[in-house]
């Protein structure tokens, strides 16, 4: 295995950290609009109100990691999608101070504009970061200095699109597994019932994202077929997911909570594949894609990047666990809660 | 407007915006570390209730760090995308291990730090504040290493289209795509020439934002006449901090300056204002540059800033005329700031200094003395002092900096992205002032809210000094 391609897995590695944390970050975002109670929005706040902050930096040190051990492809796609990017931003920082603003004012104006602030922020965030995952995949036109040669409407083609709305799905399926874990009483049984609903909606719009892949987009098709050794994550796929509905029925919420990251992990698993060595694909003229090879950094960046990532990577994980651990089980409301 | 003004207007309000909040979080968690530190010590409840109000002011100004801070690494990447390929080899690794050794930490242990009162105990619990002001101090680490690679480059060579290049090679025009910058020595990236008295400049100013914070609003509640004993223990921890560092900020000032003179001759040339190359160089304490005639009017110290960047006035200072002028900064921008936040700089000597005469002889706390009142009102204002110099300070650094984005590789007009037009800029900035112009009023108006409202408890009404503390004079 060699430096660009550890670089690949280990930025893999940190954006699908970032989905499996964020995901559900995002998911509660768009679902706590459908909570009328004060008091139970606010325990939807309160459910990721410590971690939040935490989850988000997955994507800050992702996108340093992209910086770092691949510039050109950080360069060309920062660039390229630079309204979507920003608006993006501007849908983060919504997200960020609605979570710390909405518990300052109890006026009901307040606190259901920061609502509605919220579930934007995160709607767009999900709809976007899937926009962006559609593109790179399905190819974006390059010139052969790997510059971005389209228009901002080349990225609201009908795949990227479906890709947003398949990544919202499965932030809005992820996010309610992880309330139906956070919440109690009366709350948790009607989060409960939103469930097998949303399921089933993340899995329609998977299998026609499938389709569209497997009709329109060759060069995933064709890796897949010469490797066909990965249908067996598929496989693995389909099982995680019809596996949350039957731990959900069991009241083991955790086990469900575990199974849906488990989906997410093998998504990415299964994106990752579909399209190592490229990075950003390019269409019509394949020949400029960027690569875990044309896209990097040097060797010596890229071992130094390592020496880091070999240090740091355990201390992150040992904390995170850690801070999992001391806010585990369900909400309670006290006076530091948002 | 050109998309090379706007994208530099658009980093440029945003970095300053952001830059609002950084410094309060670093010298608020050193504040805090402070509080937590003395309760685990005395186990005096109104050091726990003090920890606890200014935490949650922590908090407030964490939250918009965190939300303007993201912007920023996005913006290498949207607006300055050659840029961000030319330096990918060496600056993306201080972004990444600033994620991974900072972020990281800082916000796992925000946590506890917010909503952990409960869940943990009071070591833990002082672990975390430790932490968190320690990653707090460590992201300036690598974002001043990123920052000060670009002023000062070292542990690094050219190469273009994979060629080895000799360092005064300057890339023709259709040669940027394929120039990078490539790395040699990491700890040589880390620690060039002016990474350390920068980094020691930064977080010095930063906290002083923060002890001018709790000074601040220490003394707006004397004069109220309201919370006593948490003010009063509030102003002893912001003026003790805040004389230590406006002290320490004069020294690293100083060294700061030195490095610049040696490496950057051009931004010290324009920070005063200097044209003609001299020994026994004029100090120019205020003024105007004239940047027509290549003149600098104002009152001059003969042969000051000789001594002060050489140590005696035989010391020879690069002016702008040895500049050729198209590698020169703005200099009355450069000038202007520089002065400015060297003039405040005295200023926080002299407001922290008195206010710690004032409380060695026992004037501060008296409500009956009108000297005591008056300095109260100067502290409340005082909190604008240390965020405009911290301003200031970049703005003439940076400003400075110009016209290269790497310094003598790269010139800021060739850094940009090559595919965005100037609206989206336009449209982008827009839409950072219209969020941001929101962002900051309703900062400022949940501040006031949070400081109106005061630190909850009872023991922060009724003070008693307690004895180990208790001031020779009160």
């Amino acid at each position: 295995m060699d430096l660009n391609l550890t670089w690949f897995l280990l930025v893999g590695v940190l954006f699908a950290g970032y989905a499996i944390l964020d995901g559900f970050d995002l998911g509660v975002g768009m679902l706590q609009l459908f909570i009328r109670d004060d008091r139970e929005t606010r325990i939807c706040y309160n459910a990721i109100g410590p971690v939040w902050d935490g989850n988000e930096v997955w994507l800050v040190t992702g996108g340093g990691a992209l910086f770092a051990a691949f510039p050109e492809v950080y360069a060309t796609v920062f660039s390229g999608f630079y309204t979507p990017f920003m608006l993006l931003l501007f849908a983060l920082i919504f997200r960020a101070v609605a979570i710390e603003f909405r518990s300052k004012e109890s006026w009901p104006f307040w606190r259901k504009s920061w609502d509605i602030g919220f579930f934007t922020g995160s709607f767009l965030a999900s709809f976007l970061i899937g926009v962006t995952m559609g593109n790179i995949a399905r190819g974006v036109p390059l010139d052969a200095d790997f510059e971005y040669a389209g228009g901002f409407f080349t990225l609201l083609n009908p795949y990227a699109l479906l890709m947003g709305l398949t990544t919202v799905a499965l932030f809005l399926m992820h996010g309610s597994i992880y309330l139906v874990m956070k919440t109690e009483g009366d709350l948790h049984d009607r989060i409960r019932s939103w469930v097998n609903p949303l399921i089933i909606f993340f899995i329609i719009n998977y299998a026609i994202v499938t389709l569209a892949t497997l009709l329109y987009v060759e060069q995933i098709t064709d890796i897949l077929r010469q490797q066909p050794g990965f249908f067996a994550l598929a496989i693995l796929l389909l099982l995680a997911i019809a596996n949350i509905p039957r731990e959900i029925s069991k009241g083991r919420d955790f086990r469900a909570f575990l199974s849906s990251c488990s989906t997410m992990l093998l998504l990415m698993a299964l994106f990752g594949i579909g399209m190592f060595p490229n990075m950003v694909y390019s269409l019509p003229d394949p020949a400029n894609s960027l690569t875990a090879y044309n896209g990097a950094s040097t060797e010596k960046t890229l071992g130094i990047m390592l020496i880091i990532a070999i240090i740091g990577i355990p201390i992150v994980l040992a904390y995170t666990v850690s801070i999992y651990w001391i806010f585990r089980g369900k909400v309670k409301l006290g006076p530091d809660s948002y | 407007m050109d998309v090379e003004i706007l994208a530099r207007i658009q980093f440029a309000f945003t970095i300053a915006f952001h830059y609002i909040f950084p410094p309060l979080s670093i010298g608020l968690g050193l504040a805090l570390v402070i509080m937590e530190g003395l309760y685990l010590k005395t186990r005096d409840k109104a050091f726990h209730e003090m920890a606890r109000f200014w935490t949650k002011v922590f908090g407030l100004t964490f939250a918009i760090g965190v939300a303007s801070g993201i912007v920023m690494e996005f913006e290498f990447g949207t607006n300055w995308a050659t840029y961000s390929r030319f330096v990918g080899d060496i600056f993306g690794s201080a972004l990444a291990a600033e994620g991974i050794f900072a972020f990281f930490l800082e916000s796992g242990f925000l946590a506890i730090l917010l909503f952990g009162w409960d869940k943990v105990g009071k070591r833990l619990h002082f672990f975390a504040t430790c932490m968190v002001a320690f990653g707090a101090h460590f992201s300036a680490v690598w974002i001043i290493v990123a920052n000060s690679w670009q002023q000062t480059p070292a542990g690094s060579h050219l190469e273009v289209a994979g060629k080895v290049m000799p360092p005064d090679y300057l890339p023709a025009p259709g040669e940027w795509e394929h120039s990078r910058m490539v790395i040699d020595n990491f700890w040589e990236v880390v620690f060039n020439p002016s990474t350390l008295d920068r980094l020691s400049h930064t977080v010095i100013g930063a906290w002083q934002a923060g002890a001018f914070l709790l000074i601040s609003v220490s003394a707006f509640y004397l004069l109220k006449g309201r919370h006593s004993g948490f003010a009063r223990r509030s102003m002893k921890i912001g003026l003790a901090i805040a004389m230590v560092s406006s002290l320490l900020s004069l020294v690293s000032g100083h060294s700061s300056a030195q490095v610049v003179a040696e490496h950057q001759p051009s931004k010290l040339a324009a920070m005063e204002g200097l044209y003609e190359t001299t020994t026994n160089a004029p100090l120019t304490l205020f003024g105007w540059v004239d940047e027509d005639t290549g003149r600098t009017i104002g009152p001059k110290i003969p042969g000051a800033l000789s001594i002060l960047v050489g140590g005696s006035t035989g010391t020879e200072i690069t002016g702008l005329n040895d500049i050729p002028p198209d590698l020169r900064p703005p200099v009355q921008a450069t000038f202007q700031f520089f002065h400015f936040m060297v003039a405040i700089g005295g200023l926080l000597i002299l407001i922290s200094f008195s206010g710690g005469f004032l409380w060695w002889r026992g004037i501060l706390w008296n409500a009956h003395s009108p000297l005591a009142r008056a300095y109260w009102w100067v502290a409340v204002f005082a909190v604008f002092l240390p965020q405009l110099a911290n301003q200031f300070g970049w703005f003439a650094a940076e400003i400075g900096r110009q016209p290269w984005i790497v310094w003598g590789f790269l010139k800021t007009s060739d850094g940009l992205s090559k595919v965005v037009s100037a609206n989206q800029v336009l449209g982008s900035l827009i839409g950072f002032m219209l969020i941001y112009s929101l962002l900051f009023a309703l900062f400022i108006y949940l501040l006031n809210k949070k400081i109106q409202n005061g630190p909850e408890g009872a023991s922060t009404e009724t003070y008693t000094e307690p004895d180990w503390l208790k001031n020779r004079n009160s």
